[in-house]
């Protein structure tokens, strides 16, 4: 007879797998309603630490080659593929899903980071341009990532819609800091699992389990954090009021699907800043 | 300011013997003490008033540094900006004790402070290996003074000091010290760097420390920044504890400057508890001791602005350096 061995379910930040600083943990139950495991309840400071990190993960990640980042990301859904079974049995204990149904959130989980991993070195040559001016001047606009996301992943998936939220913010060169589904959380750190293991810088991604409400007012206010993704809050205008104090970009609740295969260019662009380039041509 | 008698603190002439038998019979350090005790003073939690206070006095007692081959008189000129206007969006903010240079930048750094208060601090004696001859390190000394230092960051000899050669280190810190002295009868303060990454290990720490302060300087600071160990907690409750020592038994009151590596708030806060804990609140102010660093500064300005906004700040709100 053996003891059964538990895992300990932590944060991802800076690419290590800290407790909470606070040393919260709160219970989280599977579908049936029985208890399911202890998972870190992340406090402020724990947002400041991976702000911090992320802010110093960010450059480093930006100019890693488009063609290197498209490859971290498929890594990330290689890796994913090979944890398929952990992350169907884990589904299914939270939300009562189905096999097949697991499998397809599973399937579009990977899927979706084989998609995102596409546009990596395709944003510019869609969403870029050459613009006519008046005058001898080359005058170019690109895209550029618009530095440290914070994002509330939907609250109603465990799996699917945190990749969903993830992946637009990376793909492009942002670092993030998402709050995972309060009551699903389970998926998210063995996805942080997934993510060390993939060649991704860390601090690139940090993924806190805890209470989006409490978590919510010090990113919304963080001068340090450039975009945030209202999907998973329940006060979104506050937030979003908070946000305008250093005019982050604001991604509002339900404007992308998060459920698919396929994420949106639009999501991806709306983390990014155009910059114009004048340069002088010869006659 | 009260003196003392180097003879009669080592109770005989001095002589290479007679240093060595005083160090050596200094009681030995209790690593594993030393070093549990600086772990517990740094757990401490620090509230609000406190906090902003300690902030504060950390900015008084930065000796804002910079040490870089590629130093120009440009940007001395734009570190002592900063640190006459810390955080130009709140002016309540305290300046600098002092802007840390190499010897030839003191004329500018001096020009940029005009009639502020900030000393300029000067590195000298073949700063930061100190192997040079003693002609040489005086001259490097009395050039800083001439061109206005106020005072002068001077390193020992960790070879002579390593070898046992006690008498030649304490030597060349009187030499150092009578360089220091101006043409009108006041002199430089004189901090020595023990350069502590390079003394292998606490015993030998707190020797140096003894050794320098016997010489009579006004500051003794841990490193130059410039090794691959630089101040910690420990070696700086260390210095503390001799200086408090010395203190209790001479009278005499010296500083004590930890350099390199401190570069956050936290960490600076950590050093204040240190120092109230081991030394007392006579050590509290500027006067006693000061923190070397450079980048040090902006983090403590991001706490800052944390607590008179209420939200996180972020690097785009404090000048680059």
């Amino acid at each position: 007879m053996r003891l059964e061995v538990k895992k300990t379910y932590k944060l991802f930040i800076g690419g290590k797998f800290p407790r909470s600083e606070s040393g919260r943990i709160y219970k989280v139950n599977n579908h049936k309603g029985e208890f399911l495991a202890n998972v870190a309840k992340a406090s402020r400071k724990d947002v400041r630490d991976s702000v911090v990190v992320a802010r110093s993960a960010q450059s480093g990640w930006a100019s890693a080659t488009p063609y290197n980042r498209g490859q971290v990301l498929y890594r990330i859904a290689e890796m994913l593929e090979g944890r398929r079974e952990q992350f169907v049995a884990e589904i299914r204990e939270l939300t009562g899903k189905s096999e097949k149904q697991a499998n397809q959130e599973v399937d579009s989980a990977i899927d979706s980071w084989v998609w995102h991993a596409g546009w990596t070195d395709k944003i510019d040559a869609v969403a870029g341009n050459m613009n006519p001016v008046a005058g001898p001047f080359f005058n170019i606009s690109t895209n550029q990532p618009t530095g440290v996301v914070a994002a509330f992943a939907p609250q109603d998936s465990s799996l699917v819609g945190l990749v969903n939220t993830i992946a637009p913010a990376i793909v492009s060169g942002n670092s993030i800091i998402a709050i995972t589904s309060e009551t699903l959380p389970i998926c998210a750190v063995t996805l942080a699992e997934v993510l060390e293991t993939s060649d991704l810088p860390g601090g690139v991604v940090n993924i806190l389990t805890g209470n989006a409400s409490e978590l919510g007012s010090w990113l919304a206010s963080h001068m340090d954090v450039n975009a945030i993704d209202l999907e998973g809050t329940s006060n979104a205008a506050e937030l979003e009021m908070l946000a305008a104090e250093n005019l982050k970009r604001v991604i509002r609740k339900g404007g992308y699907s998060r459920t698919g295969a396929k994420g949106s260019l639009q999501h991806i662009l709306d983390l990014m800043e155009t910059k114009t380039v004048w340069h002088p041509k010869g006659h | 300011m009260p003196t003392i008698d180097p003879e009669a603190v080592v109770g005989s002439r001095i002589t290479n013997q007679s240093l060595s038998r005083w160090l050596h019979s200094l009681p030995g350090v209790d690593k594993v003490g030393l070093e549990a005790r600086t772990a517990s003073l740094g757990t401490r939690s620090i509230k609000t008033d406190s906090k902003a206070w300690a902030l504060d006095m950390a900015i008084k007692m930065m000796d804002l540094t910079t040490l870089e081959g590629a130093d120009t008189k440009e940007r001395v000129r734009s570190l002592c900006l900063k640190a006459i206007t810390p955080d130009p969006t709140d002016l309540t903010t305290p300046q600098p004790a002092a802007i840390c240079v190499y010897g030839d930048m003191v004329k500018h750094a001096k020009e940029a402070l005009g009639k502020n208060k900030i000393h300029v601090a000067a590195v000298a004696t073949a700063f930061p290996s100190g192997r040079a001859s003693l002609p040489v390190k005086i001259a490097d000394t009395k050039d800083a003074v001439n061109a206005g230092a106020d005072e002068i960051d001077m390193v020992i000899d960790r070879g002579a000091f390593l070898s046992g050669n006690y008498l030649e280190v304490y030597k060349q810190i009187l030499a150092v010290k009578a360089a220091c002295l101006r043409k009108d009868g006041t002199r430089a303060h004189l901090k020595v760097i023990l350069e502590t990454g390079e003394l292998e290990t606490y015993d030998n720490i707190r020797r140096a420390s003894y050794l320098a302060m016997l010489a009579g300087p006004d500051f003794i600071k841990t490193s130059t920044g410039k090794v691959s160990i630089n101040a910690t907690l420990p070696i700086t409750l260390l210095m503390l504890q001799a200086v408090k020592d010395w203190f209790d038994q001479t009278k005499i009151q010296i500083g004590v400057k930890p350099a390199g590596g401190i570069r956050t708030a936290k960490d600076a806060i950590k050093y204040l508890v240190v120092v109230k804990e081991t030394a007392g609140e006579e050590w509290l102010t500027p006067k006693y001791f000061r923190f070397g660093a450079s980048s040090l500064l902006n983090d403590v300005l991001m706490q800052r602005q944390k607590l008179t906004t209420g939200h996180y700040s972020g690097r785009d709100y404090v000048s680059v350096d």
